[in-house]
């Protein structure tokens, strides 16, 4: 059997698993985590086979594409359902069953007292077969439709307490916000089409060379469109935040690890095309920048651990977009990063739900401390991957992010001085936010408060199908970067699809990663200073100005509900109103000039049964009327 | 002589029709199974037409063609095209449904109802449209078109006014007032439309000599019957105005959500999916092919009206406070794509337009049938009037979001293939009306999951504590919908394979050629 055969099976286990958990009825609540846990394994086991394959192939000879069937053919359009899988798919697969199946397992525990948990399986096993597809696709139609799926999945999840008013809402607007991305997918393959006939990676990229540098702009600006809307960049990152609403698994695997970065996906696999567009870089590259600062702020900010965690999920994407608007220098560290990111803020995420389950639910970090005494493995857990996202020497993050400092740098100009300088200023910001997280949370005094039902809560470690995947991903965030980097490793995986050409930055990578470092310990000393040698008040104090800004994630949401929520609906109100006098009585009144209708009409309104009659001569005349006209011409 | 299959398919109905209405007063049961039989007949007659059509042979096939008013040159021609096949095959397709939702839609009331025999009335009445809506779907001859197309009034009328949902907040009265209204308000604009297009018709005929679609394009094509410019012209608005009632385009929507908000659930699903269809269909058939010149000529205003029917009837949808008119104007913004696809003259846009019929009627019919079912448990068309009922009635609430989502075209579920198409088919000719009309993919979710939101999730409203999950008649309904859906949204091939060469056929008489790509890309 040839091993490209594999591929669709990737997609197909997953997708089995979501019909068979959605469609079957209560009698598979016993077994539903179990068979969910159990395909997404299946998937990553077939990743593992097709990663080896691929490893025994030759570095230029590593794509392997299978065939499904013809889509949607019509006269000069041709969409295929066709994989592709190459260095940079399999990296995300790899990714995203690995991590998917350590998160189903977390899972098994953590929904185990919600009486829906075989729908939460189902969505689970949804969401990896979308974005399964969204990685495997060789075409952008296809990949469309993996897209919209991981959309659907995190709607249906982010909602999955959808007797919560604020879940459904907070759903409802991750749709939405992701829907303006969708435009801008929508549009570059509009003008993919029509500049060269198709929409295949392949003869896309092929020809890009043949075209005129405004049209790669335009496909460049709309596929950044896209990708802020996924990936919750500055201007569509408002939806990240409520996405917290979601069981905090969710927020692991989809609003951290894996569908946050399928716009850095988008990116890189489309790099062909902005490598011939320097505006639409330098565009990546400023969004990424500003999304880096503006997630940091609002990380330092929050009380509540989870959204705490998303302004820092944000951040660190925005690091990889920023990676990846800087073309061949940063495409490899952007995705490296990625891989880095879905280790520890998985392991983050996964600690925090841990902490949460302990806690009886509760997200205030107010309301914590001394945590370390009671959850010792979450702890542990929690202070590795801490340790990995500040970019501590030695540690994951630590190879992925100054390699991104580096090449922003390696930009050169003024641009490059900005770029770096801001990568570098975020690092100082992360340390501190983390360091506050970890101190509000685990060190200090205990600050636990009866939740309403008046239930003390105690503090405990998860069971351990919670506790091992924590582990595994912890040993991922202490070692995957290091061995990445041993000896160029993931540059020279990487490579052939993603190209790279060496940066050279004004200054020296030393003096570079020594700023970076320098920059890490004064931030988690700030933090240590205002959080850890002092107590911490139970109730937010109010805070400066900024502050005040950030909690309300800097006033992004108020702008939007005073411009786009309230000025939508003083617009529909008057539009129904318009249509109902307006086009109606324009309408009805042309009308009725012409034949007096509209009085006849108020006064069928009367009579019920005259108005039967009447009309049903009316019609019947006309159709009379019409027969014997044709006789008379 | 072979067997007239197409006259048969409408006949079958038409027979139905008036068997059910000679079904005894007291057998209410067995004129609803009757009439169910008659509809799967009808089906198995659809799906022998698309089995026996060669997308790879002639533009009309299975042709009828007999004298009829000889003095005049009316005959009575049928033929399908692959266009035609396909709405012939939604329209077979949801009838069955309409049916089995209506089921007990025309019971009389305890009250005891005035009606004469409104069961048997109900479902007769529902095969009667069936009848000619296939009929409009297969006439060549315009006159023959036109009759049926007129027709068609007057069973619909009835449905509107005679059958409605159960009384609202201010008594039977009230809200048989308000079905009046509606019945008269829609019979009135699609006559007035229809005497216009009369005009045009009679016009027509003086300049043509006869009513034969084909005799007139064959005519045309080779320079045997010339039309001057501004006959060509007036002709076509005649016939357009007709049609952009019935389909309904911007501004003369304002009969449908009046219509769909009385009627019942399954009358709505009537009107919109397969009878206004007749409308979108009519351009592509009479519009374009009759008047080729004027149809190029009217391109550009056509397409602004279709673009403010996407966007306004999205925004309007986002307006409502009550589930069967959102519904009405969802659709208004959706019959604005297709209307774009139609003019957009691509054969993308014009495949995407046909496969929007079809999967417009499908999905429409799913979101609106379990809103029908919902509305006909609580007694209220008001969205504010529900809330949490995911909770008591799971099921019923995961329908109606698969609906939905199918309504805002989700990737993965029919409509998506057509959306998709109808904008790129519009963009590569005019790139800026493809990406404003691109706004719609925004407000279509924000309508949809709005609607949702605010009926289904949140906790649960003592008014909706009593509400009891699908029946099995119900789910017979809305899984065979969505299984549909699905499957059209993954291989919608076997679709797109009838409809393409048909496109060619109508392209190539407005001798209309797609816009090249830029770059000949290189293709493997």
């Amino acid at each position: 059997m040839n091993t490209e055969n594999l591929i669709a099976l990737l997609v197909a286990a997953p997708l089995l698993g979501a019909a068979v958990l959605l469609c079957g009825g209560r009698a598979l609540d016993r077994v539903g985590h179990l068979l969910g846990t159990l395909l997404a394994a299946v998937s990553f086991v077939i990743a593992v086979v097709l990663f080896s394959d691929l490893v025994g192939k030759s570095p230029h000879d590593r794509t392997l594409t299978q065939h499904l069937f013809s889509w949607v053919p019509v006269e000069g359009f041709q969409a295929d359902v066709s994989f592709q899988l190459d260095q940079l798919s399999m990296t995300f697969v790899l990714l995203i069953t690995g991590v998917g199946t350590l998160i189903h397992m977390y899972s098994i525990g953590y929904m185990e007292h919600d009486e829906r948990r075989r729908r939460f399986f189902g969505y689970l096993n949804l969401f990896l077969a979308a974005m399964l597809l969204l990685v495997l696709a060789d075409n952008y139609l296809l990949l469309y439709v993996g897209w919209e799926g991981v959309g659907l999945a995190s709607y249906l999840l982010i909602g999955f307490w959808q007797h919560k008013p604020s879940a459904a809402t907070a759903a409802k607007k991750a749709f939405l916000v992701n829907r303006v991305g969708d435009m801008g997918l929508s549009i570059a393959i509009m003008i993919m089409f029509s500049t060269f006939g198709t929409f295949a990676f392949k003869p896309v990229f092929d020809s890009v060379g043949d075209t005129s540098q405004g049209k790669l702009t335009a496909i460049g600006l709309t596929l950044l469109l896209a990708a802020c809307g996924k990936s919750a960049q500055v201007p569509l990152q408002s939806w990240l935040g409520d996405a917290m609403e979601g069981p905090t698994p969710v927020s692991a695997l989809i609003h951290a690890a894996t569908m946050v970065t399928a716009g850095v996906y988008l990116i890189v696999r489309s790099g062909v095309i902005f490598n011939g567009a320097p505006d639409a870089q330098l565009a990546t590259a400023v969004v990424g920048a500003v999304t880096l600062m503006f997630g940091a702020i609002v990380g330092c900010a929050k009380d509540d651990i989870k959204k705490a965690l998303a302004g820092s999920t944000m951040s660190q994407i925005g690091y990889m977009v920023l990676a990846a608007g800087l073309g061949p220098v940063g495409y490899v560290f952007a995705i490296m990063h990625l891989v880095t990111h879905g280790f520890f803020k998985a392991g983050l995420f996964l600690g925090a739900g841990s902490v949460m389950h302990g806690m009886n639910d509760e997200v205030d970090m107010r309301r914590y401390g001394a945590l370390r005494k009671y959850m010792p493995i979450t702890f542990a857990t929690f202070t590795l991957a801490y340790l990995a996202i500040i970019g501590f020497p030695g540690l994951s993050g630590f190879f992925s992010k100054d390699k991104i400092i580096e090449a922003a740098f390696a930009k050169g100009g003024t641009e490059g001085w900005i770029l770096g300088i801001t990568a570098v200023v975020g690092a100082a910001v992360t340390a501190f936010y983390m360091t506050r997280i970890m101190l509000m949370t685990f060190f200090g005094e205990k600050r636990w408060v009866p939740d309403e039902q008046g239930n003390e809560p105690h503090p405990h470690e998860a069971p351990s199908s919670m506790t091992i995947p924590m582990l595994v991903l912890a040993v991922g965030s202490v070692f995957a970067g290091g061995i990445f980097s041993l000896g160029d490793r993931f540059l020279k995986w990487l490579e052939p699809v993603t190209g790279h050409t060496e940066g050279h930055s004004p200054i020296s990578t030393g003096a570079i990663t020594g700023a970076t470092v320098a920059c890490m310990l004064i931030g988690m000393g700030v933090a240590w200073v205002m959080y850890g040698r002092r107590d911490v008040p139970a109730l937010a104090p109010r805070g400066s100005l900024l502050t005040r800004a950030a909690r309300r994630d800097l006033l992004q949401d108020d702008f939007n509900h005073v411009v786009l929520v309230r000025g939508g609906e003083h617009l529909t109100r008057s539009l129904v109103y318009v249509d109902h006098t307006l086009v109606d009585g324009v309408v009805n009144g042309t009308a009725a000039s012409v034949g007096g209708l509209s009085g006849r009409l108020r006064k069928l309104q009367n009579g019920y049964v005259r108005s039967y009659a009447v009309s049903m001569f009316g019609g019947a005349a006309v159709i009379i009327a019409a027969t014997l006209l044709m006789r008379a011409v | 002589m072979s067997f007239p299959l197409l006259t048969a398919t409408a006949a079958l109905p038409a027979v139905g029709a008036i068997a059910t209405a000679a079904v005894p007063a007291k057998q209410r049961t067995a004129a609803k199974w009757l009439a169910l039989l008659f509809s799967l007949g009808t089906l198995v007659f659809a799906a022998v037409i698309a089995a026996r059509f060669d997308p790879g042979g002639n533009q009309f096939q299975l042709t009828e063609s007999h004298a009829w008013i000889t003095d005049f040159g009316v005959r009575y021609e049928l033929g399908v095209d692959g266009i035609g096949v396909a709405l012939i095959a939604l329209t077979a397709l949801l009838m069955p449904f309409v049916i089995l939702a209506g089921w007990h839609d025309a019971d009389p009331q305890e009250t005891g109802s005035s009606r004469w025999r409104p069961t048997q009335g109900f479902f007769a009445l529902i095969l009667a449209v069936e009848a000619m809506v296939i009929v409009s779907f297969e006439a060549t001859d315009v006159f023959v078109f036109y009759i049926f197309f007129e027709a068609m009034l007057i069973p619909m009328y009835f449905l509107i006014g005679g059958f409605g949902d159960r009384a609202g907040p201010h008594g039977e009265k009230e809200a048989a007032t308000q079905r009046s209204y509606a019945a008269v308000k829609f019979l009135l604009y699609n006559l007035v439309g229809g005497l216009i297009m009369l005009a045009a018709v009679i016009g027509l005929y003086v300049v043509a000599g006869n009513f034969s679609l084909q005799e007139i394009v064959a005519a045309r094509a080779n320079g045997s019957l010339h039309m001057a410019t501004s006959t060509e012209r007036l002709l076509f608005l005649g016939f357009f105005f007709a049609f952009a009632v019935k389909a309904p385009l911007w501004p003369l929507h304002t009969w449908l959500p009046n219509a769909m908000g009385e009627a019942t659930a399954p009358v709505a699903v009537l009107i919109t999916a397969v009878v206004d269809k007749v409308g979108t269909f009519a351009m592509l058939r009479f519009c374009l092919q009759l008047f080729p010149n004027a149809s190029k000529w009217a391109t550009p205003a056509i397409l602004v009206l279709a673009l403010i029917s996407i966007v306004y009837g999205a925004l309007l949808a986002v307006g409502q406070r009550d589930i069967k008119r959102l519904v009405a104007y969802a659709s208004i913004s959706h019959f604005g794509f297709i209307i774009m696809g139609i003019f957009a003259m691509t054969s993308q846009g014009q495949s995407g337009a046909t496969l929007y019929m079809v999967n417009h009627g499908i999905s429409t019919a799913a979101l609106m049938l379990v809103a029908g079912f919902l509305i006909s448990r609580r007694g209220s068309r008001l969205i504010a009037d529900y809330g949490g009922v995911q909770k008591v009635a799971p099921v019923l609430a995961g329908t109606f979001l698969i609906g939905g989502l199918a309504t805002l075209s989700l990737p993965g579920l029919a409509p998506f293939v057509s959306e998709f198409l109808v904008l790129v088919g519009t963009f590569t000719r005019y790139p800026v009306i493809g990406i404003i009309a691109t706004i719609g993919i925004v407000l279509a979710a924000l309508y949809t999951l709005v609607l949702y939101q605010r009926t289904m999730t949140g906790p649960v409203k003592p008014s909706t504590e009593g509400i009891a999950d699908l029946r099995v008649r119900e789910l017979a309904v809305v899984v065979p919908l969505i299984g549909v859906l699905i499957f059209l949204g993954v291989y919608p091939k076997p679709l797109t394979d009838m409809v393409n060469p048909a496109v060619q056929h109508t392209l190539s008489d407005v001798h209309k050629k797609d816009p090249k790509p830029e770059v000949e890309a290189a293709h493997k």
